[in-house]
């Protein structure tokens, strides 16, 4: 194996400090306790994170 | 700040090394590990005995990597923002509990029995009407605005829920916005014709099922239906089957009485089930249900069992989500949303079935939470405020945690309930959560690992 191996690399977006705030509230998603946002996904991103990649838009 | 971990699969031991500022994950040899840990974290003394066995040259030869790495900003890097407040000039979302009554009686429904602790109560369309109205009026430049049907059991008043949505739509339309529905249900009177209105309406629905029919029975009881839970699964089925591709999760609850969770998640996978969201318990400790330190390391171990199973289950093509093992390393929300969280009392508020108005679902019935009503619109804006500054960077507990920026500070709800005040953290949870979140990471790495191979 590599030795050191990128997975992902600086994924945080710093440029959009103020956000859109256009996509989904987090609780609105599925668990109504203890919501996460890292799983929520980027409106404008075409992904949808809960789907299979070969589903994606 | 660097966090380090590790994580075993199919019996390799990946090794990890996530920067927590950068949002950075990388998987490393062994001794790059032992490596980093010794320049950024602590080793324990098992692993300061295998550095020292590590030969000088691999130990330069790896500080002169790990100084490329910071040198690009994504190893040891340093926090950017240090201050946010969320902006207090719109409203976007809206939970609307449409009844305070429930025909299941959950021993652990944080709504004690879907009526939280108040006589039964019906939304009207009135009330229903004056909330979209609130809504639009509120959300200012916001386009995506959102409606959660809640409860209680939303179809219990189920005409109430059909007139709002198509208040709702032409509503939103007329200004212009794009308006999307959430309900959530314990399926027990989802037949045909409802299954069908949600599938067509809703932009995502919520269908609560606790897993094997044993562990479901054991917590949630019907008032009069002895076969409510083969009901409840296979309205569930027809709902999943006529669904498709559109979006909904099987939302699941496991208290100390099922700590093998995993296979809650197995059983609901082979049942048809493919977007699955099993979350702990969350009751004060002395319940006969908590979740309590003491079940912390099972808990732990279960996810990582989980993940395991999750990971094969997926290579070998049964592919399933698991709402709390998703992760988006490329294109995730942007940083306000990762400071911010989940914008209760902010942009997302709950609305009583008599149309008072509350920071999320959770405070609903919180007398001192009561920031106004759909009527008058907001008259406590110091509680809002209070809301808004609430951001991760201000918790003292979440200043070097790992998951910090997937977490966005927790549930204020959480930390009400536990400690008196919305700024702190619920502990049993973020031990719960951090593990999550390592395993989410592993999962995207090893899948990414075993695609490019
Ligand atoms: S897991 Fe806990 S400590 Fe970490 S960011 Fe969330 S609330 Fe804060
Ligand atoms: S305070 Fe807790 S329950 Fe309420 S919206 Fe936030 S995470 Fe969800």
């Amino acid at each position: 194996m590599k030795q050191i191996n990128i997975i992902a690399k600086n994924t945080f977006d710093k440029n959009h400090k103020i956000g859109c705030n256009e996509c989904q509230a987090s609780c609105q998603s599925a668990c109504k306790t203890s919501c996460t946002v890292g799983n929520q996904s980027c409106v404008f991103q075409d992904v949808a994170v809960n789907k299979k990649e070969s589903d994606r838009a | 700040m660097v966090h380090f971990f590790t994580f075993n699969h199919n019996n390799i031991e990946y090794y990890f090394i996530w920067d927590i500022e950068s949002g950075s994950l990388f998987n490393v040899s062994n001794v790059a590990f032992l490596c980093a840990k010794n320049l950024y974290g602590t080793l324990s003394d098992r692993e300061s005995d295998l550095f020292n066995k590590t030969p000088k040259d691999d130990i330069k030869f790896f500080s002169n990597e790990f100084k490329l790495l910071e040198q690009d900003g994504c190893l040891n890097s340093k926090q950017s923002v240090k201050s946010f407040k969320k902006n207090l000039n719109y409203v976007k979302a809206l939970c609307l509990h449409i009844c305070h009554d429930c025909n299941l009686n959950c021993d652990y429904c944080f709504a004690g029995g879907g009526k939280y602790n108040s006589p039964k109560d019906y939304m009207t369309f009135d009330v229903g009407k004056h909330a979209i109205d609130f809504l639009i009026e509120n959300s200012g430049n916001i386009k995506n605005i959102e409606v959660d049907f809640f409860g209680g059991e939303p179809l219990m008043n189920f005409d109430v829920v059909k007139k709002i949505t198509d208040y709702a739509k032409i509503t939103a339309k007329n200004s212009n916005k794009n308006i999307y529905f959430t309900l959530t249900t314990n399926c027990l009177l989802l037949n045909e014709d409802k299954a069908n209105y949600l599938n067509e309406e809703m932009d995502n629905v919520v269908l609560s099922i606790d897993g094997r029919k044993e562990t479901h029975n054991a917590v949630r009881h019907s008032l009069n239906n002895k076969n409510a839970f083969d009901i409840i699964l296979n309205n569930a089925k027809y709902f999943v089957k006529i669904r498709g591709n559109r979006k909904y999760y099987v939302r699941s609850t496991f208290t100390n009485k099922n700590l093998d969770f995993s296979n809650d998640v197995e059983f609901l996978r082979k049942e048809g089930f493919s977007q699955i969201s099993v979350e702990p318990v969350v009751l004060p400790k002395n319940h006969k249900l908590a979740i309590q330190e003491k079940h912390i390391e099972k808990i732990n171990n279960e996810y990582d069992n989980l993940a395991n199973s999750y990971i094969q289950k997926r290579e070998e093509g049964n592919w399933y989500n698991f709402f709390h093992f998703m992760i988006d390393l490329e294109k995730g929300p942007c940083i306000s949303k990762r400071l911010t969280g989940c914008g209760a009392g902010v942009e997302y508020l709950a609305v009583s079935p008599s149309g008072d108005l509350y920071p999320c679902h959770q405070f609903v019935g919180k007398e001192k939470f009561k920031i106004g009503n759909v009527f008058d619109g907001i008259n406590k804006s110091e509680i809002r405020e209070s809301f808004a500054n609430n951001t991760v960077l201000i918790k003292e507990n979440c200043k070097n945690c790992p998951a910090k920026y997937f977490c966005g500070g927790g549930c204020a709800s959480n930390s009400y309930n536990f400690t008196g005040s919305i700024s702190n953290t619920y502990d049993i949870g973020c031990k719960m959560l951090v593990k999550r979140f390592e395993n989410s990471l592993a999962i995207s790495a090893i899948e990414k690992i075993a695609s490019n191979s």
